[in-house]
């Protein structure tokens, strides 16, 4: 997938120390800041999708028969689990 | 104010300083047999040359000055002394005499939330407002200098609550001189209508790069009418040149960028990135006060009209003692002046038009050879016990390593009258401190009016 529609901002001939911009993309990914994570049940989950519908970061990712989730990028804010109807998702303390 | 509407053509005046003086056209008139659109183009053209003069308060001035700069959007939303300002802006959208985006906000808040966005997309904007209006708008209000977005704002000055007035005074303004908006404070009606010309040249200025308050006094200038000379479109469009609002922050998908990232913080570069900005911040501030002068200076050589950018001297060249003033009331304080000179007291007065970044060396310069200095604020520094201009005035003279008396008069609070009687009595004052050496505690002008 094509990333970047255009070339990154040049900024070089802009002084630094104006008005604060950033033209590089975050390297941080929302999961580095997760203290709790989904946990998705195979044998419950029936791929209604109202997961994947309300995550606000869009980390749900379809397999062939459930959904599960990228921990790159969940930040851990557990909708998906309050809104799944099946109770198919579980939020889990992350190991230190 | 004469009518000669876009209908008629333009009624010729009797000669005045050998150039023929024509009618100008008001700003809400009806134009009942509306010509078709090509036809009206022509007439506008016309009537546009025919305009030399305005007879007008400031805050109709202030909307002309508006529809000069050719700016590209406005957002307003009214408040007492401010509101006619708002409803000339609107008459000069709906007649076609201002091609801008005009947005009816719900608030301050929102008024210059959606004017960042318009000049972050490389619009030159402006709004006005005053008092608890200001108060709402603080929180962009702190950002937009910052963002070091250049934009004009009329601050229709108005003291705040409470005590409950809806009159003139200048705490609004003085309540955000730290925030980091250079800051100007007109005299007269005509000098509103050229200092918001001038101020869009200072702002947009690559050095500077900082949203600039235009403050003219609420009542006394925002209502009061008077002659106001119109500089011609041509003019304008040369000296204030194509506005680069977005050059260095954007909202532009063909520049990706992010506005504003978090930035500071106790680690890696965040303290030094976070200095550097403010750093520079404060160095925009510095390198205004030779824009504005260069800016007034051209202004000058265009139009005629000359005024003082940054301070300006009033018969100070020999005096002994000096008054120092800003804003509406300098007229009242030159008047005092002159009398108390017909009585042969060696009196001066230094108005300061540029308040922030405050001129430190002129007003230094300004007092270098006096013995003593009155000082008189439209408003109260509760820190100090003392008006706020005082304060700087004092600061620069100590900065100056300055030894004389000095003291604080405070009047015209919330629109009580500053009159030559009341400049009468500072310069008694001043005048007896500077024979006996003793300065005294702040006087409180309008104290037993």
């Amino acid at each position: 997938m094509k990333r970047q529609s255009y070339p990154i901002f040049d900024a070089s001939g802009v002084p630094d120390d104006l008005c604060p911009i950033e033209n590089r993309p975050n390297p941080m990914l929302p999961g580095e800041w997760r203290s709790m994570k989904p946990v998705v049940d195979r044998a419950k989950c029936v791929k209604c999708a109202v997961c994947w519908l309300y995550c606000p970061v869009q980390c749900v990712v379809e397999r062939r028969a459930w959904f599960d989730i990228d921990y790159a990028t969940c930040k851990g804010c557990g909708i998906c689990a309050t809104e799944c109807p099946h109770r198919a998702i579980a939020m889990v303390e992350e190991a230190a | 104010m004469s009518a000669a509407g876009p209908s008629q053509g333009a009624r010729p005046l009797p000669l005045e300083g050998g150039r023929e003086v024509r009618a100008a056209a008001s700003v809400g008139e009806v134009v009942a047999d509306r010509p078709e659109p090509a036809t009206m183009l022509t007439m506008l053209k016309q009537e546009a040359k025919a305009r030399d003069f305005l007879v007008c308060d400031a805050n109709e001035a202030a909307a002309w000055a508006v529809a000069l700069a050719r700016v590209d959007m406005v957002a307003v939303y009214p408040i007492t002394p401010q509101s006619s300002l708002v409803e000339y802006l609107a008459k000069l959208v709906a007649t076609g005499k201002l091609d801008a985006e005009i947005v009816d906000a719900e608030g301050e808040h929102s008024v210059l939330s959606v004017l960042q966005g318009a000049a972050l997309a490389g619009a030159r904007t402006y709004t006005a407002t005053c008092g608890p209006g200001l108060a709402f708008m603080f929180e962009p209000y702190l950002r937009q200098p910052g963002l070091r977005l250049p934009m004009v704002m009329s601050i229709v000055t108005r003291d705040t609550l409470t005590p409950q007035s809806v009159w003139g005074g200048h705490q609004d303004a003085m309540s955000v001189r730290e925030v980091g908006w250079i800051q100007m404070y007109c005299e007269t009606v005509q000098e509103v209508l050229d200092t918001i010309l001038i101020a869009y040249r200072v702002a947009e200025h690559r050095d500077v790069m900082l949203p600039v308050n235009v403050c003219h006094d609420g009542n006394y200038l925002s209502f009061g009418v008077t002659r106001v000379d119109l500089p011609a479109q041509d003019d304008v469009d040369a000296f204030l040149g194509k506005p680069n609002i977005n050059w260095h922050a954007a909202l532009d998908p063909a520049r990706p960028m992010a506005v504003d990232p978090l930035t500071g913080g106790a680690g890696g570069p965040g303290p030094r990135t976070f200095v550097k900005y403010r750093k520079g911040h404060c160095a925009g501030m510095q390198n205004a006060l030779s824009v504005i002068t260069e800016a007034h200076a051209d202004w000058a050589r265009r139009t005629g009209r000359s005024h003082a950018p940054l301070v300006e001297r009033y018969r100070t060249d020999d005096a002994d003692i000096a008054l120092v003033t800003i804003g509406s009331m300098t007229g009242a304080g030159k008047d005092a002046v002159d009398e108390a000179r017909d009585r042969g007291v060696r009196v001066g007065l230094v108005k300061v038009k540029t308040y922030r970044p405050f001129p430190v060396q002129a007003v230094v310069e300004a007092l270098a050879g006096v013995k003593a200095v009155g000082v008189v604020d439209r408003s109260v520094s509760f820190g100090w016990n003392c008006g706020p201009l005082y304060q700087d005035v004092a600061g620069a003279l100590g900065h100056a390593g300055m030894q004389m008396p000095s003291m604080s008069f405070i009047g015209g609070l919330a629109g009580a009258d500053l009159t030559t009687r009341h400049f009468g009595a500072v310069i008694e004052r001043v005048a007896h401190m500077a024979a006996s050496g003793q300065s005294g505690a702040t006087v409180w002008l309008n104290e037993n009016d």
